[in-house]
């Protein structure tokens, strides 16, 4: 949904909370690791305990300055704050976060479709534990047990808070899609929604074009993209409803029902805590040194939009389904297959179709494909040595078991058909079906594609299709 | 009085036994305690099973550190693992640490036996030590009088002759001013010079571990094996541990000392009279004494009662029932957090969360806690100011002698006051030590308080030394 009604518009922030890929924890020792038997990873700073001291981890402070600097932001010196409220997996029942000061301030992100969304901050903090409330509603009012894992208290995390630039829920999408690619790239995370390592909170609001903005509402409970889409929509039509009824929006934090596709209520901002923030006196300012800065900087990977541009420019006049497949070859980190493609000689144009297509479909066995294989197979397509059928083929059992495309050509039988014997089918199928070969005669170029599937289905798909039209050229 | 020089020494050289000095410890202690209450746990396998190891140690030729076989005691805010923890507070009853203090390890590492965990007011906010859940602890020089606090059991325990040292530590003077009342020496160190991890925090802040001791030479010692940079505490200075032992009869030859008339004005004849006697022992000793004012210090008194009960009311939430201590059920989370937190703490702490949750509190916070922390800003300032002129400071540590229980008690104010020439020091994060100086009423001791910049931990001792033998003390 693109269009809001009447003049309508909608105005949207993201808040984007990711987990680090650190070893440890962001305050202790202990290991960062989704999945862990239940307070497994934990000790006496995460436990909360009386008595232990935070020591802040440096490697989340170099994930969180990578993020920063791939998000154009200016490093400063910052501090940490307690944010206090009493909640049982919160074990200290304050949260260690960055509050007036943080890492990363003042940067943007531009988006594939041209647009530039502000990043007001990008400050690190601490995860809070897990719990399960049993019986009752399922909330914690009313619950007859709370168990809590600790496994993720402490667990780094780095929010990143666009600034309301946003104005619509496909451009929130994208905007999402784009941070996620940001951070996988940066190896800051591994971007896993539906783990939670990457969760997402929106603002909305609506107004008339041109006109302030208007009362917001936060969305949580966004566990992918589609639902950050759907609900933003929901919600935007939802106060437009309420403003066109000459109601007035209450600011709120709702919560996304993905089943039910709409928001609720989930607190108003009348009973919103007042967290008490104050520096945390068990710390020091984090004040990273230009050394640092700059060795953080020069070790920085090339960034999501930087490849894709890299890979467009080897392909002559991209078509836009190229320009998707060559985003999909982006996300997925698989550009090096064209990059060495191209680097052999290969088409480069062929390669991108095969790593979006066929490698894009089995990922995790893609990353494992010896990439001189596939240029090797790409190679072997490009000269007609194998039809699109062959390689594809081929490229399955690479990725399947590994091995040598021409070994495993000739295993197949896929040699090259020559000329010789690709003629005699095509005179053949000429004869057999007499009034087709007519109408291709008086230039209707669409039977091309019927004698071409003749020729595949009598030779078993061992013919290269532009062979075969060569062959039917000639006869024309 | 044996010190922990001597006994380490004695240990050393084969003289006596860790085994021996200990059963002479625990003997006083099964004496004494039952009247005084300076303990509140004795450790007694898990100590006689340490000494008997540093002898044996010992016996086979091996090196033993600097303290082996020296009997302490330690204040009950300081984590040892599997050895009942309380801060003197209904809220931990019963809870073991899994983990040492850095400052357990340390001395444990040097040799020194910790005997078992003493009174202090609950979560260390008092001065009197008559704040405990556990009842107070008398005074061994005046059974009818508080020790002070609020580290008062650690005091108490070497006062008592019941371990030769102890660990005490010190928000606003709590080290400072029992150490006064008891007639021993007190340092609070440089903020940062000791490791804070394992101690439980009451002002993060101001919060710092020192040694009760009956010379200054012990303190030395002690302090050689706490101090040094601990990579478990961010607020931990970087360097080693200064060398002070065998630099304390440097003596003050050529030194500069302010006597400052805000850290003695408003005390008894007898505590002025001691300050006096102090400032012309010194003058003797060759140091050029000079009058100073630091009106800037007055206001520390309501700095402090803003800032420590502001981090104290964050750094005390953790007790929620959920994960340690007691718990009192409820049908819910919230409702359990409330009813174990409600019974758990005692007035006094009670009292200073919900002034520090009000001084945080949204609309409060620019008046009270962001005032105070101007207010701190301005006592560093002053602080260095003086020390451009002088190279040491002197006052006097409280305003007067032990004071009888319940003197004080029905007003949090009078007790309050009684900080009021130690608090500056914790707000600058400098270290200030109390030596016995004089007597005054009914023969009670006098405590003078000697204050330094930033590490000057050696010139403040070798001072204290001073005053140590012309007290006749040492």
């Amino acid at each position: 949904m693109s269009q809001l009604p009447n003049g309508w518009e909608m105005v949207v922030g993201l808040e984007v909370h990711t987990e680090l890929l650190t070893k440890s924890k962001l305050f202790c020792g202990c290991e960062n690791h989704f999945g862990s038997e239940p307070n497994s990873n934990v000790c006496p700073v995460c436990l909360g305990l009386p008595g232990s001291l935070p020591v802040l981890n440096h490697e989340a402070v170099e994930l969180g300055m990578r993020i920063g600097m791939a998000l154009h932001c200016t490093i400063a010196p910052s501090t940490f704050h307690r944010k206090n409220y009493f909640y049982p997996d919160q074990s200290k029942d304050y949260q260690i976060s960055q509050y007036d000061l943080p890492l990363n301030s003042g940067g943007y992100l531009d988006l594939p479709d041209g647009s530039r969304v502000g990043i007001e901050r990008a400050h690190m903090e601490e995860d809070t534990g897990k719990t399960t409330h049993m019986g009752g509603s399922g909330r914690l009012a009313g619950a007859e047990r709370s168990l809590v894992d600790y496994n993720r208290c402490g667990v780094p995390l780095v929010e990143i808070v666009s600034a309301p630039d946003i104005r619509s829920a496909a451009q929130a999408r994208a905007y999402a899609a784009e941070l996620r690619g940001i951070l996988i790239a940066t190896g800051a995370s591994d971007g896993r929604m539906e783990e939670g390592s990457m969760r997402i909170d929106a603002n909305v609001s609506v107004r008339k074009t041109g006109e302030p903005f208007g009362t917001r509402c936060e969305i949580k409970n966004l566990n992918s993209l589609r639902s950050l889409q759907r609900a933003i929509d929901y919600e935007a039509l939802r106060q437009i409803d309420i403003l066109e009824e000459g109601g007035r929006i209450r600011q709120e934090t709702r919560h996304w029902d993905e089943t039910a596709g709409e928001t609720s209520t989930l607190r108003v901002k009348e009973d919103a805590e007042d967290y008490r923030y104050f520096r945390d006196p068990d710390l020091v300012d984090l004040a990273p040194s230009q050394e640092w800065q700059d060795a953080v900087r020069a070790a920085l990977p090339a960034m999501p939009a930087e490849r894709r541009a890299a890979v467009a420019a080897m392909v002559a006049s991209p078509t836009s389904a190229q320009l998707d497949a060559i985003e999909v070859v982006v996300d997925l980190g698989l550009e090096r297959f064209i990059h060495e493609t191209v680097a052999q000689g290969g088409d480069a144009a062929l390669a991108i179709s095969r790593v979006a297509n066929e490698l894009a479909s089995n990922v995790d066995q893609a990353q494992h494909l010896n990439v001189s294989a596939f240029v090797a197979t790409v190679k072997m397509e490009q000269s007609g040595a194998l039809s699109a059928t062959q390689a594809k083929e081929i490229l399955g059992v690479l990725m399947e078991s590994g091995g040598d495309p021409v070994a495993i050509a000739a295993a197949k039988g896929y040699e090259q058909m020559s000329s010789d014997s690709l003629g005699a089918i095509v005179e053949e199928l000429i004869t057999a079906n007499p009034d087709e070969w007519g109408r291709y005669r008086d230039g209707d170029d669409k039977l091309a594609g019927f004698f071409t599937g003749l020729v595949m289905k009598a030779t078993q798909g061992k013919a290269n299709g532009k062979a075969v039209v060569a062959e039917l050229q000639a006869r024309r | 009085m044996t010190t922990a020089v001597s006994i380490a020494h004695d240990v050393a050289t084969g003289a006596t036994t860790a085994s021996a000095a200990l059963e002479s410890s625990l003997a006083t202690i099964a004496e004494r305690n039952g009247e005084i209450n300076a303990f509140l746990y004795v450790d007694t396998d898990r100590a006689r099973a340490m000494a008997a190891s540093v002898d044996e140690r010992i016996a086979a030729g091996e090196t033993v550190g600097p303290l082996a076989g020296v009997p302490i005691a330690i204040k009950d805010n300081m984590c040892q693992i599997d050895v009942p923890t309380t801060c003197s507070s209904k809220i931990l009853e019963g809870w073991r640490p899994p983990y040492n203090a850095t400052v357990i390890d340390r001395l444990v590492a040097a040799g020194a036996i910790p005997v078992g965990k003493t009174n202090l007011d609950e979560f260390a906010m008092g001065s009197s030590t008559e704040n405990s859940a556990f009842g107070a602890t008398r005074n061994p020089l005046d059974v009818s009088r508080v020790p002070g606090g609020s580290s008062g059991g650690s005091a108490a325990a070497v006062a008592a002759n019941m371990t030769p040292v102890s660990l005490g530590s010190d928000t606003g003077g709590s080290i400072r001013q029992p150490a006064a009342l008891c007639g021993l020496v007190g340092l609070k160190p440089t903020y940062g010079l000791v490791s804070r991890y394992g101690l439980i925090a009451f002002a993060s802040s101001l919060d710092q571990i020192g040694p009760f001791t009956t010379t200054v030479a012990d303190t030395a010692l002690l302090m050689e094996v706490m101090s040094g940079h601990d990579p478990m505490d961010s607020t931990s200075l970087p360097e080693p541990a200064p060398s002070l032992l065998a630099h304390v009869n440097e003596g003050v030859a050529g030194k500069r000392i302010g006597l400052v008339k805000e850290l003695y004005e408003g005390s008894d004849a007898e505590v002025l009279e001691s300050v006096r006697r102090a400032a012309e022992t010194l003058r003797e000793a060759g140091a050029t004494i000079v009058e100073l004012s630091m009106p800037e210090l007055s206001l520390g008194l309501s700095a402090y009662y803003l800032i420590a009960p502001a981090e104290a009311s964050s750094n005390l939430a953790r007790f929620d029932g959920v994960r340690f201590g007691n718990r009192v059920n409820a049908p819910d989370v919230t409702a359990m957090m409330e009813a174990t937190r409600t019974a758990g703490f005692g007035p006094e702490v009670k009292r200073r969360i919900m002034l520090g949750t009000y001084a945080l509190s949204a609309g409060y916070f620019d008046a009270y806690y962001g005032q105070a922390l101007k207010v701190r800003t301005l006592t560093i300032a002053a602080f260095q100011k003086a020390y451009a002129e002088v190279d040491l400071i002197l006052g006097a540590t409280t305003p007067g002698v032990a004071f009888p229980f319940g003197s004080k008690t029905k007003d949090p104010m009078a007790m309050y006051l009684n900080d009021v020439f130690t608090i500056p020091s914790n707000l600058a994060g400098d270290p200030a030590i109390s030596v016995p100086f004089g007597t005054g009423e009914a023969n009670l001791p006098i405590g003078v308080q000697l204050l330094g910049p930033g590490r000057s931990e050696r010139a403040l001792l070798a001072a204290a030394r001073v005053l140590e033998i012309a007290d006749g003390r040492a």
